[in-house]
C-alpha cells in the first residue's frame, strides 16, 4: 500500500514551570499514523489533545522529542526543508491572522513563487497564480491590489488554499480550517477539499474538533485524547459505531441540528487538563464509565477490532 | 395574560461614524420587533456581522457612541410595569444589571481578572451589588451558589489560568447568575469551547433556567446548540430578523430561503450527500442592498425583492417570516 506521509512513534514533551520545578507534559505520546495519496485524513479531538502539535511537527515548526516522519518514502532531514515543504503546505485556522492587514494579498503569492523558484517571469507568475485561484473559484482580477480587509473570512480561507496550491503539494495540512468561517459558508471550504482530492489528487490532513464536517468530508479519522490516538479507522466505523468510551462521549456530545436528538443525561467534565495528562494509566480513566482497576495503573494496549484500531482494555483479550 | 418580559419595538441601532469628514452609517440593528417571554430560552442565530452582538448591547442597555439607538425602544417588564430603558439613569441601569438582567460574554479568558483568585472576583461582585459585607458572609454566599450549580468549591482558590476554558466559562455563568437575574443574556457563550465542554456549559445553562425560571436569550451561530437548548429561534440576517418560530418549526419546516440554506448546509451523521453553502457573501451593514437584504444571494429572487423589504407574514401561530415568497407581509413591520 502506498503511503504519502508516515508518522511513526512521534513524541513531543513540553517542560512547564521554572528550572527548579519542572513539570513534563507529554503533548504527543508515541503517535503513529499514515496518509495515503488522494485521501482526506482527519485528526480530531478537543483542544489540548495534541492534534495541533502533531501538525506543527509535520510542518517543521516544532521539533519532535522522538519519532520519525517519512514523506514519499524519504525521511525528513533538517537540510531538506525546502523540498519537504514544497510537498506539504499549510492552511491555518484564522484567515484574518494569516495575512498581514497592511500588505496586498497578492504579495504572498509572488513571495511563495519566488521562494520556491517556480516562475521565471512576472507574466508566468500571474498565469500560475490565476490558474490556482481558478481552482478555488476566484481569479487574479478578484485579488489584484486588494488588502485582506476587502475579503470575507470564507474568501480569505479560499485564498489561503490557492496560495498553498502554488507549489503543487501532495499534502495540505489544514489546522481547523473552518472553525472561524461562518456556518453558512463552511461547506464551500469543505467541498473544496473534496474537489482537490478528487480532481487534483491532493491529500489533506484535516485537523478539527468538528466531527460532523469530518464525517462529511474525510475518508479515515484518528481520534486523539491527551496526546494518544485512542481510536483510528474509516469515518463510517469510528463515527457511526464508536468503540472507545471517549469517542462515544465525543460523538454523543456533538450538538446535532435536529430537535429530535437532544442531549440526554448529564456528563462529567475534567476540572483541569493537567491532571489528565499526568495520569499513570489510561488518561480517560478519571471520566470513563467503564474504568477498571488496571485502567488506572497501566496504559492500555492498542488492539485491532474489525479493522479499527482502538486503545482500550475493553477490547483486549483477558477483559473483553 | 401577556407574559412578555423583554420587548423591542421597531428597534433601530446604528453605528454613526464620522471619519475625516466622511460620515458612514452602519445599520447593525434595523427595525427589530422582539417579544421575549418570561421563562423561555430564546435563541438568536445568524452569521458574524449580522448585528446579533449589537442587538444584545441594545437589550442590556449598554449603548455607547458611536452606537446609537436611532428609532424604536427596548422595554423591560419589572414588577408588572413596562419600563423604557432609554429613560433610566446610569445609576438605575447599574442597579438592574446582574440583579435583573445579566450578561455572559463570549471570551471567558478576558472576563476574569488574571491576577485575582476566583474568590476575590466573587467578593468584588457581591460587595458592589449587595453592599459591603463581612468576607465570611460573602464567601458563604459564593459557596452556596457554586454548590447549587454543581461546581467544585476548590475553584474559589484558583487563579483563572489554573482552570480549563470550560471551567472558566462555567465560572462566568455562575457569576452572572449569582443574584438570580430574571433575564440572562449569553453572547456565544459556548463558541470557543470543545464539544464535550460545550455540552457541559449548555447543561449548566439549562439547569440555571430550570432552577430560576428565568429567561435566557442565547446568541450563537451554532445551529446544533440552538436545536438542543432553545424554545424559540429568531434568524437574523443583515440587521433584521427574517424568520421567527418554535425550534422544531425552524428545523423541521424553515420557510425563509436563508433559513432553508442554513439548515440544509449542516452536515449530518450517516448522510454524506453533497451539501452546499449559501452562495455569495454576507452584505456589508454599511452598504446594504436595497429591498430585501438577502436578494443578491437568494435563488428565488423576483423584481419586487430588489425594491421593497417584505413585512412579516404569519404562516402559522408563532411562526412569522419576512419573505415575498411566503406572503404579502400584511402582519406589520418587518422586524
Amino acid at each position: 500500500m502506498d503511503k504519502l506521509l508516515e508518522v511513526e512513534n512521534l513524541t513531543k514533551v513540553f517542560a512547564l514551570g521554572s528550572v527548579l520545578s519542572k513539570l513534563r507534559i507529554t503533548a504527543v505520546d508515541n503517535v503513529s499514523f499514515f496518509i495515503k495519496p488522494a485521501e482526506i485524513f482527519a485528526l480530531a479531538g478537543e483542544s489540548g489533545c495534541g492534534k495541533s502539535t502533531t501538525a506543527r511537527i509535520i510542518l517543521g515548526f516544532e521539533h519532535a522529542t522522538a519519532g520519525t516522519i517519512t514523506h514519499s518514502g524519504k525521511k525528513e532531514a533538517k537540510n531538506e526543508r525546502v523540498w519537504f515543504t514544497e510537498g506539504i503546505q499549510a492552511i491555518f485556522q484564522d484567515p484574518f491572522g494569516t495575512f498581514n492587514p497592511l500588505r496586498p494579498v497578492e504579495r504572498y503569492f509572488f513571495e511563495t513563487l519566488r521562494n520556491y523558484k517556480l516562475a521565471s517571469s512576472p507574466a508566468e507568475a500571474v498565469r500560475r497564480i490565476d490558474a490556482k485561484l481558478h481552482a478555488v473559484g476566484l481569479s487574479y482580477e478578484d485579488l489584484a491590489g486588494k488588502y485582506p480587509s476587502e475579503f470575507s473570512g470564507g474568501q480569505l480561507q479560499r485564498i489561503s488554499i490557492a496560495r498553498a496550491l502554488l507549489t503543487d503539494p501532495q499534502l495540505i495540512v489544514a489546522d481547523e480550517p473552518v472553525s472561524m468561517v461562518d456556518a453558512s459558508l463552511r461547506m464551500s471550504i469543505v467541498n473544496l477539499f473534496k474537489k482537490l482530492r478528487d480532481e487534483l489528487g491532493v491529500s489533506v490532513l484535516y485537523i478539527t474538533h468538528d466531527l460532523a464536517t469530518a464525517y462529511y468530508v474525510c475518508d479515515r479519522i484518528a481520534i486523539m485524547f491527551r496526546g494518544d490516538i485512542v481510536e483510528m479507522g474509516t469515518v463510517e466505523e469510528v463515527l457511526m459505531n464508536p468503540r472507545h468510551p471517549y469517542t462515544q462521549l465525543l460523538r454523543a456530545s456533538i450538538p446535532e441540528a435536529d430537535t429530535t436528538h437532544r442531549w440526554q443525561g448529564e456528563i462529567r467534565l475534567a476540572d483541569t487538563e493537567q491532571d489528565e495528562y499526568l495520569r499513570q494509566g489510561c488518561r480517560f480513566a478519571g471520566r470513563c464509565p467503564h474504568a477498571m482497576e488496571i485502567c488506572r495503573s497501566t496504559p492500555p494496549p492498542t488492539v485491532q477490532v474489525e479493522g479499527v484500531q482502538v486503545r482500550c482494555y475493553l477490547y483486549s483479550e483477558p477483559f473483553s | 395574560m401577556d407574559n412578555t418580559i423583554l420587548r423591542t419595538t421597531a428597534l433601530q441601532a446604528f453605528y454613526q461614524l464620522d471619519l475625516y469628514g466622511k460620515s458612514k452609517v452602519v445599520k447593525a440593528v434595523n427595525e427589530v420587533d422582539l417579544a421575549i417571554q418570561a421563562d423561555e430560552i430564546y435563541g438568536i442565530a445568524g452569521e458574524s456581522g449580522c448585528g446579533k452582538s449589537t442587538l444584545l448591547k441594545a437589550l442590556v442597555a449598554a449603548v455607547e457612541p458611536p452606537l446609537r439607538v436611532v428609532g424604536g425602544k427596548v422595554t423591560y417588564r419589572i414588577d408588572g410595569k413596562e419600563v423604557d430603558v432609554s429613560t433610566l439613569s446610569p445609576e438605575q441601569k447599574r442597579a438592574l444589571r446582574l440583579s435583573y438582567i445579566a450578561y455572559v460574554p463570549q471570551g471567558s479568558m478576558s472576563v476574569l481578572n488574571p491576577v485575582a483568585r476566583i474568590r476575590d472576583t466573587y467578593r468584588d461582585f457581591i460587595e458592589s451589588h449587595l453592599g459591603r459585607q463581612r468576607h465570611q458572609e460573602a464567601f458563604a454566599l459564593a459557596q452556596d451558589h457554586l454548590t447549587d450549580l454543581g461546581l467544585p468549591l476548590k475553584i474559589l482558590d484558583a487563579y483563572p489560568h489554573q482552570l480549563s476554558g470550560g471551567m472558566r466559562q462555567r465560572v462566568t455563568i455562575a457569576l452572572a447568575t449569582l443574584l438570580k437575574p430574571r433575564i440572562l443574556i449569553g453572547d456565544e457563550p459556548t463558541t470557543a469551547l470543545d464539544v464535550v465542554v460545550q455540552r457541559g456549559v449548555v447543561q449548566l445553562l439549562k439547569e440555571v433556567q430550570a432552577r430560576l425560571k428565568n429567561t435566557i436569550v442565547l446568541v450563537t451561530h451554532d445551529m446544533g446548540v440552538h436545536a438542543n437548548i432553545a424554545d424559540r429561534i429568531g434568524i437574523m440576517y443583515a440587521g433584521r430578523i427574517v424568520e421567527e418560530a418554535a425550534t422544531e418549526k425552524i428545523f423541521g419546516a424553515p420557510a425563509h430561503p436563508y433559513t432553508q440554506y442554513l439548515i440544509s448546509s449542516l452536515p449530518k451523521f450517516g448522510d454524506k450527500t453533497p451539501r452546499e453553502s449559501v452562495p455569495g457573501s454576507p452584505p456589508s451593514l454599511a452598504n446594504l442592498p436595497g429591498g430585501c437584504p438577502f436578494h443578491p444571494r437568494c435563488p428565488h429572487v423576483q423584481t419586487r425583492c430588489k425594491e421593497k423589504m417584505p413585512g412579516f407574514t404569519q404562516i402559522e401561530k408563532n411562526h412569522r417570516v419576512a419573505c415575498w415568497l411566503v406572503g404579502e407581509g400584511e402582519h406589520g413591520q418587518a422586524a
